[in-house]
């Protein structure tokens, strides 16, 4: 109860600190999101639609990555990026910094971009096969075909992201080791509710989950409304 | 009868190793209702699928107004527009009736499409059901729509596959009315699949029995029913083969 009503004081007061921390989360997150939806989403379509060699490789490495532990993500993603690393090494201002929120960005894609995929190849190959060859019938491009599958899947589609979004907004482990929850620059939700908890402040670690919960609740809801929304012309 | 549309050599089709359709000479003019007969299994859908181009053949050409297209090449997309299919289980897209009807025409960024929607549906009996959902309608229903979203892209080429088989009588005899207006007023030429020999009769100027993925004939609609060349034509025709 304490959490709730302290959770409602927070937000009520506009506290600034706060606010960075909430608009650092969904921009980290969010970021990730659109990308791991960019490369998850034409992955997954692309590995249900056809037919290819290596295709189970591929899908049994996809897999493996929906189950992948992020704490251990992060570990790679740190080690790739840190001083002695392979790309940590390489001077330019395209190669993500440690504890930076770019480099939170990037072990975030790489965490949700496989579950985007896999949900999403789920939903497509859910799409009746005969379908594709009418639709191509009609004068579709390989690409208008594949559109319009992803269309019929939608419902599919838009769950394979709010699954990405859960599996990223939630994370700590990861988070935690590349940005490294430095006050002001890199610490989120998640990094905020550990330390407060560590250094005690039950009530205030509680208002942070509260306001994490239902700003995912938000996003969800949302997401879900787009589900529903009819694309005819 | 003026030059044909399709001309098909020496056209094979294999599913793993198993040969469903053997088609040596075949010749569709431009205009004519060409209908296709044989017992099931008989590799009647694989034709249609090869003419539209949705499967190459394994081995052969199939030339399309004086293009070959073989086992490998791919088909220019203009070429591929020219010809639709009316599936025998169509399936229609998760949108509205008009939706579907409207769906090839966007794809093509043609002009009237709502009014071409119309047509095609009112045709078909169906502008009443323009706003329902494709999932919701009955089985005889989607079949129209299906008819419907092919008639209105206004193709050269028209296949069509049991395209009456699950209608009642008095909606077979509004299809088939379709059928021989769109054929008359566009000259659209049109392959027609039926089990129904009565339906090929009434509707077709030259028929075609496969048997076992073998075009065993071709011939004119009285000649194919009177006067046979082939004997399993006749028991066919007939009615006494035995499948
Ligand atoms: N994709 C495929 N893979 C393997 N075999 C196939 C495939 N498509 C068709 N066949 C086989 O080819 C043969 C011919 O099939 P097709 O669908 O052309 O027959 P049909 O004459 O249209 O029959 P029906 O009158 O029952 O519709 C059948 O034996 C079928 O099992
Ligand atoms: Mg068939």
């Amino acid at each position: 109860m304490g959490g709730l009503r302290q959770a409602l004081t927070l937000i009520l007061r506009h506290d600034p600190a706060l606010w960075e921390i909430v608009r650092l989360t969904f921009e980290v997150s969010g970021v990730a999101l659109f990308f791991s939806s960019l490369i998850g989403i034409p992955l997954g379509a692309f590995l249900g639609m056809r037919r290819f060699r290596a295709r189970r490789l591929v899908i049994s490495a996809l897999y493996t990555g929906m189950g992948f532990p992020p704490v251990v993500i992060g570990l790679l993603v740190y080690m790739l990026l840190s001083r002695s690393g392979p790309l940590g090494q390489i001077e330019g201002d395209l190669i993500p910094r440690l504890f930076t929120p770019a480099a939170m960005m990037v072990a975030q894609t790489i965490i949700s971009f496989p579950l985007v995929a896999g949900f999403t190849m789920a939903a497509v190959m859910g799409v009746e096969p005969h379908l594709r060859q009418q639709i191509r019938a009609l004068g579709a491009t390989p690409m208008q075909t594949a559109w319009a599958v992803l269309m019929e899947a939608r419902v599919g589609v838009v769950v394979s992201v709010i699954a990405g979004f859960g599996s990223i907004i939630s994370e700590v482990g990861a988070v935690m080791l590349v940005g490294g929850n430095i006050v002001g620059r890199t610490r989120v939700l998640t990094t905020a509710i550990v330390l407060e908890t560590r250094k005690g402040n039950f009530e205030l670690a509680s208002a942070l989950g509260i306001i994490l919960l239902g700003l995912s609740f938000i996003v969800n809801v949302t997401m879900m409304l787009m589900q529903g929304k009819s694309f005819d012309q | 009868m003026s030059q044909p549309v399709y001309r098909l050599k020496s056209v094979t089709k294999r599913y793993d190793l198993r040969e469903v359709l053997r088609i040596d000479h075949l010749e569709v003019s431009a205009g004519e209702i060409l209908a296709l007969v044989g017992p099931s299994g008989s590799g009647k859908s694989t034709c249609l699928r090869l003419l539209n181009f949705l499967e190459a053949p394994t081995s052969g050409i199939i030339c399309f107004e004086g293009c070959d297209y073989g086992s490998n090449g791919s088909v220019p997309l203009d070429v591929r527009r020219r010809v639709t299919t009316v599936f025998q289980r169509p399936l229609l897209l998760n949108r509205s009736v008009q939706g579907n009807v409207a769906y090839g025409l966007r794809l093509r960024r043609a002009p009237d499409q709502q009014e071409r929607v119309d047509e095609a549906l009112s045709r078909v009996g169906l502008l009443a059901l323009a706003r329902q959902k494709g999932a919701t309608l009955s089985g005889g229903e989607a079949q129209r729509v299906a008819l419907a979203r092919a008639m209105a892209l206004d193709t050269d080429v028209l296949l069509l596959d049991e395209p009456t088989a699950n209608l009642d009588p008095y909606n077979v005899g509004v299809i088939e009315e379709i059928i021989r207006e769109l054929n008359r007023e566009r000259a659209t030429t049109m392959v027609l699949v039926t089990h129904n020999i009565f339906q090929a009769r009434r509707l077709a100027d030259r028929v075609g029995l496969l048997l076992d993925g073998e075009l065993v004939e071709v011939a004119d609609v009285e000649r194919f029913f009177e006067d046979p060349a082939d004997p399993r034509t006749l028991a066919f025709a007939r009615g006494e083969m035995v499948y």
